[in-house]
């Protein structure tokens, strides 16, 4: 497996195709008969001419170049890399949710709108939260929806001229990212050394200093070094009596399902992460789904439509003069929402709760077992993640949190989120998820160990990991000092 | 509970090495004034045979494309897939795989991004392409970001033969990023060098335009790109039916400077609109500008110095740049991306043409039949792709129902979104649809046409008794 595969391009030959097509069954007329001549396309797109068994071991092969949950244990913290249920993917597969139009007339796309509105009444329990739009793609774009929301709330209260969000310097780089792209300014909140969440002196100065302009603080609970916050009440009532909103960022909700809800901690918005919480699969960087929660207030300003459900059935209702609008075609990711909704279903209430324990005592005892060997950011107890560093093996041995990362790929798992969150310094961000065996987590106990030993006694073994992977570490600063972002006739694949 | 395997003999030992003695323990940071101290209020679990039926039966009561004749278009195209896209498409290493971080075990999925970032280039004619955007509304509003630059103020001039959710969608972020949106209106179903001429200004960002446009008609680009071009607007193309650059000129060849649009009919499901798949293409120019991830090619650092793919460029994102990233996309469609390269790969060089073609042909022969239809006449003269308009006789909804009662999903009713035009019709005609289909659909609009001339010849009679 370690040679290389070649590209689609560089496979078949002139003439060589794999689908074919349906029958011209109607009567043609010439084409210039039907187009202008200048908009007649006079180069084929020269897409590759391959038969369908090379394109068949093509992307077998390519498949087999890649590492999934299916593969083996995928601690990528903050990602939520649990187990996705194969029934899922056959329910979203139906010809009754993957063959159907989105402009179909209501009454013959019921069960779609009732499956939207049910998931809908879900989400919303589960969050505490009034009503839910499903519309988002995915996190980030729940994100920005949520502050559009906020934003259109301020305004309607002549507070538009409120535009500052709060952001702890733990959080995920959608956050401030998302409130540019809302127009705001994005002010960072520093993180209490000793507890690990929000620095409150901080946070009364900002506060403070800026009352006035401060649109919303955007919060992920527990955060990205797996703490819970629990000043969370504190901080709600500090943020509302400034006037600002409070934005929860959905990403490690599977932390709190059943054990406490967004709604009930002060939060005013919420967005899931369905491809992380409710296990439908991240397909190798997407598609997601990051529908949003709001309280009352907040729900005249939601994207529609939105689902109905009356005496006839279920349809769709355009949102009311204060909506923000839509913010993308349709309904949002349906098909993930399937999913999504076979997952909740198949939990059930008491189900939920236990996903959120188990994964929190999953990462407990996993940071239990490694702190022999590694420093914890923060040695309290943790929630579905934490936080271990290379702290000292870099001060030791000078093996770095990416050498470590590399080597654990030599023993068939994925590495964990590095260098994130920026705050601590070589970071290993750890989340296993509740779907592990107590056997996996000994498992990758014992490789963590081991590294550790190779870093004292050997460290040069870690250093130049991974030895057993398709192909050794890449060189990053080539590909962004000369892009190659495509192929092209004519070029050569260098091995 | 079937997916988490421990057993509560094996939580309880683990506990046991924490020093705990229930879960409960664990859940102390968790101030027990914010507890929910009750069950969610959720349906209860279900095993999954019974949850099966429970899904089998809430899919049945919608009509899928599989078993109703369609000619439902406006933004979503129905292509046939061949077998070979999903089953690859569905290998678990790619499905539950996440953003490939660690590139020496993710090389399949770069690989095949970098392979579909190639392919758009192929069938839009620019040169680079990113790994794929949520869907074609939000691939404009990222074109137009792009086009505004940092700031994100100026003023943007979109046709209104942009698909209607597209320009809703670009509305709502105009808000509130803070900059102007100014329509041109169509004439005969297109938009005209006059008109374009008027809107575009000195200070106009980007100039969006659609081909073929939401009508079905194809614009003629190059007339309208040296107007676009005039000032220093970015001149941006959207495509939400792919399958027209088999037979139509590609964005390249009439100079626009970013292709985005729609490529979830490639391969991929409908699924009642989503997930969906957004593409961004681009003169190279635009390299350190583009939203969202790009593969690159690369070497390995030491050793044989293989060829291998990763992650590049990525000071532009978020979680590097932070507030100052081009765009917040972190997740993003790859899955489906994956579904178009396969999906292009099958069609081929040759599949690719025949596929613009067949859609074209058919739908001429569709809009021949109809239009002959007493009653029914195109509304524009315009030339188009696979979609067109018609004027009909009676009511819309008279004749949306109509059809349904013989399992005919008939075309969109444009008035929901121009108001002026009441009794238009659009159908969609693409490769999926038989000349059995249209003929039927032919059939049913002759009835419903003499429905109409009887009722209306009874009802003069009674006013004539």
């Amino acid at each position: 497996m370690s040679t290389v595969e070649p590209l689609i391009f560089e496979k078949g030959a002139p003439g060589r195709r794999a689908a074919t097509m349906t029958a011209m069954d109607v009567p043609t007329e010439p084409l210039d008969n039907l187009i202008p001549e200048s908009m007649i396309r006079k180069e084929p797109a020269k897409l590759p001419e391959v038969s369908e068994i090379e394109i068949v071991r093509h992307y077998t092969h390519l498949s087999q170049r890649n590492f999934g949950v299916d593969t083996g244990f995928y601690p990528l913290g903050s990602c939520t890399m649990k187990y996705n249920p194969k029934l899922n993917e056959d329910m979203a597969a139906l010809p009754g949710f993957a063959r159907i139009h989105p402009l179909q007339p209501d009454e013959t796309v019921e069960g779609a709108i009732q499956l939207i509105y049910e998931l809908e009444q879900y989400l919303a329990e589960i969050s505490g939260m009034t009503r839910v739009t499903l519309q988002p793609s995915a996190g980030a774009h729940g994100e920005l929806t949520g502050l559009m929301l906020i934003k259109a709330y301020h305004e309607s209260n002549g507070q538009g001229h409120r535009n500052l969000v709060l952001i702890p310097d733990n959080a995920h780089g959608t956050n401030p990212a998302s409130a540019t792209l809302a127009d705001y300014k994005a002010v960072e909140v520093k993180t209490d050394p000793k507890t690990g969440g929000i620095e409150m002196s901080h946070l009364k100065t900002l506060l403070d200093n800026y009352a006035d302009n401060v649109a919303a603080i955007m919060m992920t609970n527990p955060n990205t070094l797996g703490i819970f916050d629990s000043n969370i009440l504190e901080i709600a009532q500090m943020v509302h009596k400034a006037g600002g909103q409070l934005y929860y960022d959905g990403a490690n909700a599977n932390a709190v399902l059943g054990i406490t809800r967004p709604g009930d901690m002060g939060f005013d918005v919420v967005h899931f992460n369905l491809h992380k919480t409710c296990s439908t699969p991240h397909g190798g960087g997407g598609p997601g789904a990051g529908p949003i929660g709001v309280k009352e207030h907040l729900v005249p300003f939601l994207p529609g439509p939105l689902p109905v459900k009356n005496e006839q059935g279920y349809y769709w209702q355009d949102a009311g003069p204060q909506s923000i609008g839509k913010v993308r075609a349709n309904y949002g990711n349906f098909g993930v929402l399937v999913r999504a909704y076979t997952y909740i279903r198949t939990y059930g209430p008491d189900g939920l709760l236990h996903v959120a324990q188990s994964a929190i005592l999953n990462a407990n005892y996993l940071k239990h077992e490694l702190a022999s060997d590694y420093e914890i950011a923060f040695p309290v107890t943790c929630q579905h993640e934490f936080v271990a560093t290379a702290e000292k093996q870099k001060k030791e041995n000078g093996v770095t949190a990416l050498d470590i990362a590399k080597r654990i790929l030599d023993f068939g798992m994925y590495a964990p989120t590095i260098y994130f969150p920026l705050i601590v310094h070589e970071a290993m961000m750890i989340e296993p998820t509740e779907t592990e065996t107590r056997e996996t987590l000994d498992y990758f106990v014992s490789v963590m160990r081991q590294i550790a030993e190779e870093a004292r006694a050997n460290p040069d073994i870690v250093k130049t990991a991974p030895h057993t992977t398709p192909v050794g570490r890449l060189d990053q600063a080539l590909a962004a000092r000369k892009p190659n972002l495509r192929w092209n006739p004519g070029q050569e694949v260098t091995h | 509970m079937s997916y988490i395997p421990n057993t509560p003999e094996d939580q309880q030992a683990m506990l046991a090495r924490l020093g705990l003695s229930s879960l409960e323990d664990l859940l102390a940071p968790v101030p027990e004034n914010v507890r929910l101290r009750r069950p969610l209020d959720l349906p209860p679990a279900l095993p999954e045979p019974d949850l099966k039926r429970l899904m089998m039966n809430m899919a049945a009561k919608n009509s899928n494309l599989d078993t109703t004749i369609s000619f439902l278009g406006a933004g979503t195209y129905d292509h046939a897939i061949p077998s070979v896209v999903p089953h690859l498409q569905r290998r678990s290493e790619f499905v539950t795989s996440y953003t490939p971080y660690q590139p020496e075990v993710s090389q399949g999925m770069l690989q095949a991004i970098y392979e579909f970032q190639t392919m758009v280039c192929q069938i839009t004619g620019l040169d680079i392409a990113n790994a794929s955007l949520y869907d074609g509304s939000t691939a404009v509003v990222e074109a137009v970001l792009l086009a505004l630059g940092p700031g994100g103020r100026g003023e943007v001039v979109i046709s209104e033969g942009v698909d209607p959710q597209y320009r809703r969608v670009l509305r709502t972020y105009a808000h509130a990023r803070g900059f102007n949106v100014k329509e041109v209106q169509t004439r005969n179903g297109v938009t005209t060098p006059e008109d374009l001429d008027a809107a575009v200004s000195p200070t106009t960002a980007a100039v969006v335009l659609q081909q073929p446009n939401f009508f079905g008609c194809i614009e003629d680009m190059r007339a309208l790109e040296p107007i676009a071009h005039k000032g220093k607007a970015v001149f941006i193309t959207n495509i939400t039916e792919p399958a027209s650059l088999g037979i139509l000129a590609a964005p390249a060849d009439y100079n626009a400077d970013i292709a985005v649009g729609e490529l979830m009919s490639f391969g991929n499901p409908m699924s009642y609109g989503g997930p969906a798949l957004g593409f961004m293409a681009a003169k190279n120019k635009y390299m350190r500008l583009l939203p969202g991830r790009l593969v690159g090619q690369t070497v390995e650092e030491g050793g044989e110095k293989r060829t291998g793919y990763v992650l590049t460029l990525q000071t532009r994102e978020q979680h590097i740049r932070r507030e100052r990233a081009t765009s917040n996309i972190c997740t993003n469609q790859s899955l489906l991306a994956v579904g178009a390269t396969i999906y292009l790969a099958a069609l081929g060089k040759q599949g690719f043409r025949e596929l613009g073609e067949l859609c074209l042909q058919k739908a001429h022969y569709a809009f021949r039949q109809i239009t002959s239809v007493p009653g029914f006449s195109a509304t524009f003269s315009s030339p188009f792709y696979d979609e067109f308009v018609v004027t009909i006789p009676g009511s819309i909804q008279q004749l949306q129902r109509s059809l349904l009662r013989q399992g005919i999903i008939g075309g969109y009713d444009l008035s929901r979104d121009y108001p002026n035009m009441k009794n238009a019709m659009m159908f969609c005609v693409t490769e999926t649809r038989t000349k059995e289909d249209i003929d039927l659909l032919v059939t049913a609009l002759n009835e419903y046409s003499s429905s109409l001339e009887s009722h209306a010849s009874s009802q003069k009679e009674e006013v004539q008794a």
